[in-house]
C-alpha cells in the first residue's frame, strides 16, 4: 500500500507541473495587462512600464515561467500583484471559507444522497423512488444561480428565516483565528455567533449540495439495484436476515465503491466550482478569490490559486482510491 | 481479519454522520425558527438599539485593495480610509469646494508658488502619536521618495516624484510645531483640491516607519474611526476613536464595510435587514426603495460623464463631419429615460455642470437624424458605412447597462444608414484594446477625482494623454495650449474662461458623443440620519447616526 501511495505521489509531480505550464500559458494568452489593471484608468504610460519592470512582466515568458517554478520549489507561491501580499499568506482565509462551505455541502449531499439512493433502490418503483428520482433529475438540471436566488428570496426576504449572504452576523463579528468560523466561534467562546454562523451556512450549503446530492442519489440507486440482484444478497435474504441489514450491511458495502468515486469527484468539483455560489451569497472563498484575480489579471494569484485547487483535487482522488482498497480487499494496489 | 475490522468502522461512521446530520438539521430548523422570529422583532425595532451600541453595516460592491490610501487608486479602498485618515483640507459636504481639515488656515503667496498651512492643535493619531508639522513633513517625504507603482496618485497629481523634472512640490518644511510651508516649482492651479483628495490622508509616522510595506494592513490616522479588523473579500471593521478631536463625534460606535459584489444581492441584504446602507443601487431598483417605508433612497451628486468615444484616428471618424453626424444621430434623452430611469442629465460637455468652468452656453447636439444624414452626405458617405460599436461589459455608475444602451445607439445609427455591429470584451481586455485605439466607437466614462475641470478635460482629451486616458486619440494643438495655460493659472476667473474656450473647441471637433452625467444611487434604512453621499464616492461617516 505504502509503495502504491508513494508511486501515486510521484506521479503527481508531472501532472501538477503540466498544470502549471498550461495555466501559465493560458492566462498570458488572454489580453489585458496586469500593470494597467492594477494602476487603473488613471495610470500614465510611464507608470505602467515601471510597474511591468517591477513585476517582471517585461521578461520573456520562459524566464517568467522558470522564476515561477523556482519559487514554487522553494514553497513560494508568489506575491499578489494587486495587494502586494504573498499568496501563501493571503490564500488561507479564502481556502478556509471554501472548506467550511464545501464540507457542509458534501455532508448534506452524501447523507441525503446516499440514503435517498438506498431507499429508492430498496423500494424500487414505489412512490418514494419516483419522487426521489424526479427531484434528483430536477436537482441535476437546476442552474445554481437560479436556485440560489430563489432560496434568498424565499427564505431570506419573504420568510426571514435565514441570512442571505456572508458568513456571520456582521454587527458583532468574530475575530478570525483559524478562519473556519464554526471553529472560531467556539475558540472565542462566542456561542451567540455559533448559531449565526451555522445559519449562514445553510442556504449556500444547500445550493452547493444540490447537484452532487442528485448525482450521488442516482449513482447509489443504480449501483444498489445491481448489487441487490446478485446471488449473495439473495442468499442473505433467504437466510431470513432483516431487510435493513441486508441493504445497509451486505449490499451497500459493494454498491458504495462506484459511489465513492462520484463523491470524490464531486468534492473536488465543489472546491473549485463554488464560484457561482460564492458570488451569489457573497461568500469570500477560493472560487471568488481566483475569479477576482482573473478580472485583475493578477497572474500569481490565478496560477497559485488554480494549482492549489488542482492539488486538493488530485489528493482527494488519491484518498478515494486508497479507500477502495480498504473497503474492498479484492482491489489490490501492488 | 482486515475485512472484519473495517466494515463495522465504516458502518459506524455512516451512522454517526446520519445521526449528526439528522440532529443538526432538525435542531437547525427549529432553532432558526425561534431565533429568527426573535431577530426579526429586533430588526424591525432596530437591532442597534437592542444591542446597546450603534453599528452601521455598509454594503458595497467590492473589497479594498489596501488600507493605505496613498498606495491605491480604487474607490472601494477610499471608502474606508476616508474615515480612518484625514487630509489637510477637506471638500465641502456634498461638493468639491475647499474647507478646513487638519489645517485650519492656508495662505497661498501671490505668485502661487508658496503655500503656508496652519495646523489644527490638539490632534492625535490613533496610536497616540501627536499630529504636528513634523508628521505632515514626514508624510510628504515618504510619498515624494516613492515611485509610480508605490504611490500612483502622488505621481499623477503632483507631476512625478523627487528628482523628476515635472515634480511640482519643491519642498515641504515645518515652521514651528503647527505651521507647514510648501514650496512649488511652478504654480499648480488645482493644488489645494489635490491636497484634499483621499489618497493624501495624513498617516501616523510612527506607524508607517515601523510597518513599512505592511502599513496598509494596519492603518493609523487621525480620523473619527480606528481600524479593527480586515477579513479579505468579506469585511473591514472600524470603530469609534475615543480621542477624536471633534468633540461629541463620531456618533456611530462601529462600522462594518461588507463586500457584496452583486447589486441585487446587496439590495436583498438591505431588504432583509442584514445591512443598513447599500452602495450601487441599480437605477431600476430606485422605485422599489422609494416605495418601501423602511428604506430611504440617497442620490450621490453627479461628478461623472458617460460617453461614446470615437477613435479620431480611424476612418471615417477622422472626418469631423462624421463625428458630428454621430452626435446628431443619437437620442440621448430616450437612453436616459430608459436606462437611467431619468436619473441623469444629458451631457453636452466632457464634464458635469457642477464643476467650475462648465460652459453652459454650448448648445450641445440635439437629436436630429436629418441633420446627421446631411452631414454624412457632405462627408461623402451618403450611403452610410459599417462600423463596430463597443459595448461596456460591466455596469458602472456612469453606465448602468452598457449592452442595452448599445442596442439603442445601434438602432439610432441604423436610422441614418450606419450599420453598427455590437462587440464586447471582458472589461480588462476592453480597456486595453480601446486604449490601443482598436475600437471604432466605444462606450466609456469617467468619475472625477477632485472636482477640477483639469481632471476631466486634460485627463480625457488632451494630446498628452493619448495612450493613457485619451482613448479617443483626439489631439488638438489649440486645445492643448489652453489646457496647459489653465494648469498654472492662479486667477480663478481667468481659469474659468480658459476652460470655457476649451469646451467650445471640443464641441466643434466632437471627438466623442457625450451621453449622460448620471446620479448614482444608494439606499439605506429609514432611521439612518445625516448621511450625505459625496460626489467623489468616498463618504465621511463622522456625523451619521441612527434616529
Amino acid at each position: 500500500m505504502l509503495h502504491y501511495i508513494g508511486k501515486r505521489l510521484l506521479q503527481l509531480i508531472p501532472v501538477l507541473l503540466g498544470m502549471t505550464f498550461l495555466v501559465f500559458m493560458i492566462i498570458r494568452a488572454i489580453p489585458g495587462n496586469p500593470a494597467q489593471v492594477i494602476l487603473g484608468q488613471l495610470a500614465s504610460k510611464e507608470a505602467i512600464e515601471a510597474l511591468e519592470i517591477k513585476l517582471g512582466l517585461n521578461n520573456p515568458w520562459y524566464t517568467q515561467y522558470f522564476n515561477y517554478l523556482v519559487g514554487l520549489f522553494k514553497g513560494d507561491l508568489g506575491e499578489s500583484m494587486r495587494t502586494v501580499q504573498p499568496v501563501t499568506k493571503e490564500v488561507w482565509p479564502y481556502l478556509a471559507a471554501t472548506f467550511e462551505l464545501a464540507f457542509f455541502a458534501i455532508l448534506i449531499a452524501v447523507v441525503i444522497g446516499v440514503n435517498a439512493g438506498i431507499i429508492s433502490a430498496w423500494f424500487q418503483n414505489s412512490w418514494f423512488d419516483y419522487l426521489a428520482m424526479v427531484i434528483a433529475l430536477i436537482g441535476v438540471s437546476m442552474p445554481i444561480f437560479w436556485l440560489g436566488l430563489m432560496e434568498q428570496w424565499l427564505f431570506g426576504i419573504e420568510l426571514h428565516w435565514l441570512p442571505t449572504s456572508g458568513r456571520e452576523e456582521a454587527r458583532n463579528p468574530v475575530s478570525a483565528m483559524t478562519n473556519l468560523y464554526v471553529l472560531d466561534t467556539i475558540l472565542n467562546g462566542r456561542f451567540d455567533q455559533l448559531g449565526q454562523v451555522l445559519k449562514h451556512l445553510v442556504l449556500p450549503g444547500i445550493a452547493l449540495a444540490t447537484i452532487p446530492m442528485a448525482i450521488i442519489a442516482r449513482m447509489t440507486r443504480s449501483s444498489m439495484l445491481e448489487v441487490m440482484r446478485t446471488d449473495y444478497v439473495r442468499t442473505a435474504r433467504a437466510k431470513g436476515q432483516k431487510m435493513f441489514w441486508v441493504v445497509y450491511k451486505h449490499a451497500l458495502k459493494n454498491a458504495i465503491i462506484p459511489v465513492l468515486t462520484v463523491i470524490g469527484l464531486q468534492m473536488g468539483l465543489l472546491l473549485g466550482g463554488a464560484i457561482l455560489t460564492e458570488t451569489i451569497f457573497s461568500w469570500p472563498g477560493i472560487g471568488r478569490y481566483i475569479y477576482e484575480a482573473i478580472q485583475f489579471r493578477d497572474y500569481p494569484v490565478i496560477q497559485s490559486g488554480i494549482l492549489i485547487v488542482a492539488f486538493i483535487f488530485v489528493m482527494i482522488n488519491l484518498f478515494v482510491d486508497i479507500l477502495y482498497g480498504l473497503i474492498d480487499p479484492r482491489i489490490k494496489y501492488d | 481479519m482486515r475485512k472484519k475490522k473495517i466494515w463495522p468502522f465504516l458502518l459506524l461512521m455512516m451512522l454517526a454522520v446520519t445521526v449528526v446530520l439528522a440532529a443538526c438539521s432538525s435542531d437547525d430548523s427549529s432553532d432558526s425558527k425561534e431565533n429568527t422570529s426573535k431577530d426579526n422583532k429586533e430588526t424591525s425595532k432596530g437591532e442597534s438599539v437592542s444591542t446597546g451600541n450603534k453599528v452601521l453595516i455598509f454594503g458595497r460592491g467590492g473589497d479594498s485593495v489596501s488600507l493605505d490610501p496613498i498606495a491605491v487608486t480604487d474607490g472601494e479602498s477610499f471608502k474606508v480610509t476616508q474615515n480612518i485618515f484625514e487630509t489637510l483640507l477637506n471638500f465641502g459636504e456634498q461638493d468639491t469646494t475647499i474647507h478646513e481639515g487638519l489645517a485650519t488656515k492656508w495662505e497661498p503667496s501671490d505668485d502661487g508658488l508658496t503655500y503656508t498651512f496652519t495646523l489644527r492643535e490638539g490632534v492625535k493619531f490613533h496610536d497616540g502619536t501627536d499630529f504636528n508639522a513634523d508628521a505632515v513633513v514626514k508624510n510628504f517625504e515618504r510619498w515624494a521618495n516613492g515611485s509610480d507603482d508605490k504611490f500612483p496618485y502622488y505621481g499623477s497629481m503632483f507631476g512625478g516624484f523627487k528628482g523628476d523634472e515635472g515634480h511640482v512640490i519643491a519642498s515641504v518644511t515645518a515652521d514651528g510645531d503647527n505651521k507647514v510651508v510648501f514650496k512649488l516649482t511652478r504654480a499648480q492651479a488645482p493644488f489645494l483640491k489635490n491636497i484634499a483628495m483621499s489618497p493624501f490622508g495624513i498617516a501616523s509616522p510612527t506607524a508607517f516607519e515601523k510597518d513599512g510595506d505592511k502599513f496598509g494592513d494596519n492603518p493609523v490616522g487621525t480620523g473619527p474611526f480606528k481600524f479593527v479588523e480586515w477579513k479579505r473579500n468579506d469585511s473591514v471593521t472600524i470603530e469609534k476613536f475615543d480621542g477624536y478631536w471633534e468633540k461629541g463625534y463620531p456618533k456611530l460606535d462601529k462600522i462594518v464595510f461588507r463586500a457584496i459584489p452583486d447589486n441585487s444581492a446587496r439590495l436583498n441584504d438591505l431588504l432583509s435587514g442584514a445591512i443598513d446602507l447599500a452602495d450601487g443601487v441599480n437605477p431600476a431598483d430606485g422605485k422599489t426603495v422609494e416605495g418601501d417605508p423602511n428604506l430611504q433612497l440617497f442620490e450621490r451628486p453627479s461628478m461623472n460623464i458617460g460617453y461614446l468615444g470615437l477613435t479620431n484616428t480611424r476612418p471615417p471618424f477622422d472626418n469631423v463631419k462624421v463625428r458630428q453626424a454621430m452626435n446628431y444621430a443619437i437620442d440621448k434623452q430616450s437612453i436616459i429615460d430608459a436606462f437611467f430611469e431619468g436619473r441623469a442629465e444629458i451631457a453636452k460637455n466632457p464634464m458635469p455642470s457642477s464643476i467650475s468652468g462648465y460652459n453652459d452656453d454650448i448648445p450641445g447636439y440635439e437629436y436630429n437624424p436629418e441633420k446627421a444624414k446631411q452631414l454624412l452626405a457632405e462627408a461623402g458617405l451618403a450611403d452610410g458605412f459599417e462600423m463596430e460599436l463597443w459595448a461596456m461589459p460591466v455596469p458602472r455608475p456612469y453606465m448602468p447597462d452598457g449592452a442595452k444602451v448599445a442596442e439603442v445607439i445601434q438602432k439610432n445609427l441604423a436610422d441614418i444608414g450606419i450599420k453598427a455591429k455590437i462587440v464586447s470584451y471582458e472589461w480588462a481586455t476592453y480597456l486595453e484594446k480601446a486604449r490601443n485605439g482598436e475600437a471604432d466607437a466605444f462606450m466609456l466614462g469617467w468619475t472625477g477625482d477632485n472636482g477640477d475641470a483639469d481632471n476631466f478635460i486634460y485627463v480625457l482629451l488632451d494630446g498628452d494623454n493619448i495612450g493613457s486616458n485619451n482613448y479617443a486619440y483626439y489631439d488638438n494643438k489649440d486645445l492643448h495650449k489652453l489646457l496647459i495655460e489653465a494648469q498654472t493659472e492662479v486667477d480663478e476667473n481667468k481659469r474659468i474662461d480658459l476652460y470655457k474656450q476649451a469646451q467650445e473647441i471640443i464641441f466643434e471637433d466632437a471627438p466623442w458623443v457625450p451621453l449622460a452625467h448620471s446620479t448614482p444611487l444608494l439606499a439605506g434604512k429609514a432611521d439612518l440620519i445625516n448621511f450625505k453621499p459625496h460626489p467623489t464616492g468616498s463618504d465621511k461617516l463622522t456625523y451619521v447616526d441612527f434616529k
